[in-house]
């Protein structure tokens, strides 16, 4: 059950190298009919009307997810860390953490955090009357938490993996040198273990990016939620689905590309 | 007032029967979807492995779909997409349009999108199977058909059973997003349960609970099933 996450494989875009074969040549043409066809025969005048609030949910799901990808992340160090070489009941509480948020739906986690907790909250005079509670009554920091914690539970157990598959001859090799176990852990094993985890962290982001969609539920507005007012709007049951699969292909192609880019840029030398 | 435990009782004043019901109705989507799944795999693995030049570029074509969209948005076109596509196959061979249940349709969903994952997985899985197993299989007389039953299937299940597992649990926590399109599993009835006796924490912790329960419940299963599949392989760990 530990290899849950490293087993999903990352998001790995055909090969683009032989384009101008026959059969590819084929393929392209009658996919160039059917998208031709898509615009043709069916109805996308509500488009200019929605361009602005669509582009503004676009940019709310990158916003949330940038954000919820960073502090899970940097919540996921310590998580795994202390799985690795942490005291006992930290370990074990870190380890609980993991399995009962990657355990349960993140549909369900949201609802109860949202419903739940926030109808929790709203009993209380002491929280209500706090300065909190101008943000604690919208929706988005529900949604916010929700997606930081399961990014920082999956990346979590990835994170063990990859602080405890650090060779243990370059921590001794650093012990040698006379570094303070401070100056190793950030010199040494943080780097090396990151390096570790940077392939699966593409994958995790991937996955990141299609949950976001989750927090429209709880009337966060993104993309997503943006489409769901044009469905109601126009009585359309295709096209705006169509479009937004669209929008989150290309959303996934820009984040697996740029993360490629980045993994390029990070020299590796062959163990 | 948050953890008032009688609302959750198995007769009706309290819910407890119909969560579990729900719980049923998740299950037995995640088992239909998930068998659904595998057999897409399992034939969209030898089509990207064996298959000529369409199949495959039209099989990554459909892997990298679905894999790049989330489930979300995939449930929602998949759901109407399938009902409304059965019903015009009916009408054109001249049949009047039937109903489709809500669980057919959910299983068909959940069974695409985990065909994609389980073509990658298999896929994998096979290519690790030592070439020379299946050439003698070939070299002994055996129907395609018969190598993949006796050699290829059983040989490549220790490097499959992972990543199957891995989508497994997927698939269970899949079948909450079925709530969106009105299906009354765990999650929805949960959600109308919340509603009614507005005690959400009580239930959405039960539901949570619920899942927590059948993941953990699998965890032990799937690793039985391991230990047998890996029998006689040397150990590495």
């Amino acid at each position: 059950m530990n290899q849950e996450t490293a087993t999903l494989s990352a998001y790995v875009p055909p090969k683009a190298r032989s384009l101008l074969e026959p059969h590819r040549l084929f393929l392209m043409a009658v996919f160039l009919v059917i998208v031709f066809c898509a615009v043709w025969f069916l109805r996308w005048d509500w488009m200019p009307k929605y361009g602005s609030r669509l582009a503004y949910g676009v940019w709310q799901t990158l916003v949330m997810l940038f954000w919820t990808s960073v502090v899970g992340f940097l919540l996921a160090l310590p998580i795994g860390l202390v799985q690795v070489t942490g005291p006992r009941p930290l370990a074990w509480l870190a380890k609980g953490f993991c399995t009962i948020i990657r355990g349960t739906p993140l549909l369900l986690q949201i609802w109860l955090l949202y419903y739940g907790l926030g109808s929790l909250f709203a009993q209380y005079p002491e929280v209500r009357s706090s300065f909190l509670w101008p943000y604690l009554r919208q929706a988005w920091p529900y949604g916010f938490t929700a997606l930081m914690l399961s990014f920082a539970a999956y990346e979590g157990e990835v994170m063990r993996g990859a602080f405890a598959g650090v060779p243990r001859g370059e921590l001794e090799a650093a012990r040698a040198f006379g570094m303070s176990r401070w100056t190793m852990f950030r010199r040494i094993w943080l780097p090396r273990a990151i390096h570790r985890a940077l392939p699966t962290l593409t994958g995790e982001t991937v996955l990141q990016l299609k949950a976001t969609p989750l927090v429209a539920t709880i009337t966060v507005i993104d993309v997503y939620a943006v489409i769901s007012k044009v469905r109601q709007d126009t009585f359309l049951t295709y096209e705006p689905l169509l479009l937004l699969a669209l929008i989150y292909l290309c959303l996934t192609g820009i984040l697996v590309g740029g993360f490629r880019l980045l993994e390029r840029r990070i020299p590796t030398r062959g163990a | 007032m948050p953890f008032n435990l009688d609302i959750l009782a198995l007769s009706p004043p309290g819910w407890g029967g119909v969560l579990l019901g729900g719980l049923l109705a998740s299950l037995e989507l995640a088992v239909g979807g998930y068998l659904l799944g595998l057999v897409i795999g399992v034939g969209g693995a030898f089509g990207k492995l064996y298959g000529g030049p369409i199949l495959r570029d039209l099989l990554e074509i459909y892997t990298t779909l679905i894999r790049a969209v989330p489930e979300l948005v995939l449930i929602l076109l998949l759901y109407y997409a399938g009902t409304d596509a059965v019903n015009q196959l009916l009408l054109l061979i001249g049949l009047p349009a039937v109903d489709i249940s809500g669980l057919a349709a959910g299983i068909f969903v959940i069974g695409v999108v985990q065909g994609a994952y389980s073509t990658e997985v298999l896929r994998g899985a096979i290519q690790a199977v030592p070439p020379g197993q299946i050439e003698a299989a070939r070299a002994y007389g055996m129907s395609p058909f018969l190598a993949l039953r006796r050699v290829t299937l059983p040989a490549m299940l220790p490097y499959a059973i992972p990543g199957l597992s891995n989508l497994w649990m997927i698939a269970t926590k899949d079948t909450a997003l079925l709530a969106v399109v009105g299906f009354s599993e765990l999650a929805l009835v949960t959600r109308q349960a919340a509603g009614s006796t507005k005690s959400y924490m009580t239930f959405y912790l039960a539901a949570g609970a619920l899942y927590l329960l059948v993941t953990l419940f699998s965890n032990v299963v799937i690793s039985f099933i391991e230990r047998h599949a890996r029998r006689g392989m040397p150990r590495t760990v």
